[in-house]
């Protein structure tokens, strides 16, 4: 940090060189930094303070980029909600990856939870008759139940959420396939028999636009989250325990209870998004979204949460989640080939983690 | 037999109507998964048919498709356990072909089931669907059925980006059979044709297929005919169009023979599919396996193919002339799944 001169000068001089010319020096211990710091270190401060404010810029540039390239189509307020539309069900996902990544943890099993509750909900509505706000309590119980049991691994078994999640992962996506028999159930069915379970999939239009009540609801997912992150002691404790646990245990923090928390929250949040699949897709489908989580991982990396915990605003997921919609429809409006598509997609989360280790190297 | 009984093998033995004479002929089905309804269908109709000829089948299954290794173990319970012969459904093309090769020095005859190893000749035979075919069937009926192909505007929803055979043949199959000049038959999107909208990839599933129809819907609404890789994929293609209000603008043709395809077809989401039959691909594979161990005869491919075909059928409930075809309530009889 700049000129910290530091020595003091108080005894006489003895006879050393160097310690006669003491008194010219600064006698001050230490001071701060008033030199103005330059453009880049004062936005590398200010996105240190304000770490969502990459993906903000880098969304409103790929659309404007795009609205180029793509020309009329890509700007039209149907391709725009199309994409909101395109992004809903990886937005939700990426809402309760976030929670647990704020944690410095990640759950790579978000996805099978998704979807074995969504089979669960179907079969019990479609196939068995259960009235479906039955079917769907079961499953909101049983996406609770699958966060908590990872959440359970975690604090009492100790294991690393990565191996926790990687193994619930198969366990889940084991039971998805026992359970449907990799046969998926087909939207006719689900409209005779329980026509509530694609009600996120309804909407309204207007000049052109096409807004399903299933892009609202990934916005409402993340404006509580966010609320519950910022405006109450459990988020700071959510933020306190993924900076830094130790450092929380010591403040009172029962660090375990809120981990605990995390976890039941993010599977609550994932038979949401089942639900709101079944809306998206039409029909129940064991054999969708099996790249889910890495699709949820890739919103959180790329909407500036740090996966070292603590920092980020679960806001940053859900730009996250829009910029890779963005360059997915870009790209393909403007005739690129799938592969450059994956292909871009991987520079963008490299991109965004770079960014994010210079934005950490303020703090020391 | 220890790692045999780890690997829950369950062998079916003679019933009491079994020919003597084959009583001791031993056989094996190992296939990707027992879950995927495909495979389901193929076990049946192996053990069926194994019962019905006097045969002890012992039937293996990996995890999850690409688990190479539950494979491999499996083919070498075989050879320890004396078949006379295999028939699997490699998980992967390159990586099952040492160990069959074993088999075979074993004097074991190994048929590929569905998938074909690479190369092709690493088994004594392979017995799968034609899937060109499959496609051409579909892609002829959907010319004769829009009446003006000339003003056709294609979307096609094919499977990832990697390209694999069953993807590029279904696809390429298709445009042929519609009447486009496909160039290069091994490459998806070549074409220069203007009626062709566009590719995208599915996945295979009904989330991806909803999705690349909206994607293609963007580039051209005026879509009105779509081809899909399998039925998953276009059940998730009527829901793209449906949700736009424009299921009566487009004709979608598929691939499979699923039961919830040919429902599908029933209900009028899916004009027509190409019907394949594992059950047919399992039943001639035990039938091709006793035949091997009478008198030592090997499968002969079919003629201009590196494979036996085991047929391809067309289901529509809306016929043309000069195509053969059956009603998607006859096709409910003979899915799998």
């Amino acid at each position: 940090m700049g000129e910290t001169a530091g020595s003091s000068v108080q005894n006489e001089p003895r006879g050393q060189d160097f310690e006669q010319v003491l008194g010219q020096s600064d006698a001050r211990l230490a001071r701060f930094e008033d030199r103005p710091p330059g453009l880049i270190a004062a936005l590398q401060h200010g996105l240190h303070g304000n770490p969502t404010l990459v993906p903000v810029i880098v969304l409103v540039v790929a659309i404007a980029v795009f609205g180029l390239i793509a020309g009329g189509k890509f700007f039209s307020p149907f391709n725009l909600t199309l994409i909101l539309q395109q992004v809903s069900i990886i937005g939700i996902l990426a809402a309760a990856q976030s929670l647990i990544v704020l944690t410095a943890g990640i759950d790579l099993s978000v996805a099978a939870i998704m979807v074995l509750m969504s089979v669960i909900a179907g079969n019990l509505a479609v196939f068995m008759g259960v009235p479906t706000v039955l079917a769907l309590l079961v499953a909101f119980a049983g996406g609770s139940a699958a966060g908590l049991m990872n959440g359970f691994f975690v604090t009492k078994v100790k294991l690393p959420p990565f191996i926790t999640t990687l193994g619930t992962w198969s366990i889940f996506f084991a039971l998805n396939l026992w359970l449907s028999g990799a046969q998926s159930i087909r939207s006719q069915d689900i409209d005779r028999n329980a026509p509530l379970l694609k009600f996120w999939g309804e909407g309204f239009a207007f000049f052109g636009a096409r807004v399903t009540y299933g892009s609202l609801l990934m916005i409402a997912v993340f404006l509580v989250l966010w609320y519950l992150l910022n405006r109450t002691a459990w988020g700071r404790h959510v933020y306190a325990v993924g900076d830094d646990r130790e450092a929380a245990e010591l403040a009172g923090i029962q660090a375990d209870r809120v981990l605990l928390s995390v976890y039941g929250l993010s599977g609550f949040v994932c038979a949401i998004a089942a639900w709101a699949s079944i809306g998206r897709v039409g029909s129940i489908s064991p054999q969708s979204f099996y790249e889910g989580n890495l699709q949820s991982i890739t919103a959180v990396v790329v909407g500036g949460i740090s996966l070292f915990g603590g920092r980020g605003s679960i806001l940053g997921a859900l730009f996250g989640a829009l910029i890779v919609g963005v360059f997915q429809s870009g790209l393909r409006l403007a005739n690129v080939d799938v592969l450059w598509q994956v292909f871009a997609i991987g520079w963008l989360i490299i991109l965004a983690v770079a960014i994010d280790q210079w934005i950490r190297k303020v703090s020391r | 037999m220890h790692k045999a009984a780890l690997m829950g093998a369950s062998v079916i033995f003679a019933s009491a109507f079994g020919g003597a004479a084959l009583a001791d002929v031993g056989a094996c089905l190992i296939t990707k998964t027992d879950t995927n309804p495909f495979f389901v269908k193929m076990k049946e109709g192996a053990s069926a048919k194994a019962a019905e000829m006097g045969i002890a089948l012992s039937t293996y299954a990996g995890k999850i498709d690409g688990d190479v290794e539950t494979q491999i173990a499996a083919v070498e319970s075989c050879i320890a356990a004396g078949a006379k012969g295999i028939l699997i459904t490699p998980s992967d093309s390159r990586a099952l072909a040492p160990v069959v090769g074993k088999a075979r020095e074993a004097n074991i005859l190994v048929i590929a089931l569905d998938t074909p190893f690479e190369p092709a000749d690493a088994a004594d035979a392979t017995f799968a669907t034609d899937n060109f075919m499959a496609g051409e069937m579909i892609g002829k009926w959907a010319a004769a059925k829009m009446g003006d192909p000339a003003g056709a505007k294609i979307a096609l929803l094919d499977l990832n980006p990697s390209e694999v055979s069953v993807d590029y043949l279904r696809d390429q199959g298709f445009l042929q059979g519609f009447g486009i000049d496909i160039k290069d038959p091994k490459d998806i999107g070549d074409e220069d044709d203007p009626r062709v909208v566009g590719h995208d990839v599915t996945n295979g599933n009904e989330e991806g297929g909803r999705t690349a129809m909206e994607n293609l819907l963007q580039k051209d609404s005026g879509v009105n005919l779509v081809y899909t890789i399998n039925e998953p994929a276009a059940a998730g293609a009527y829901e793209a169009l449906k949700a736009v209000g424009l299921e009566h603008q487009a004709l979608i043709v598929s691939v499979d023979g699923g039961c919830p395809g040919v429902q599908n077809v029933a209900d009028g989401v899916i004009g027509a599919t190409a019907m394949q039959f594992p059950l047919l691909m399992a039943s001639n594979g035990i039938e091709a396996i006793a035949a091997y161990a009478a008198d030592g005869t090997k499968p002969v491919n079919s003629e201009g193919l590196d494979f036996v075909n085991t047929g391809v059928t067309l289901v529509t409930d809306a016929p043309v002339e000069g195509l053969p075809s059956i009603s998607s309530e006859e096709a409910l009889h003979q899915c799998w799944g």
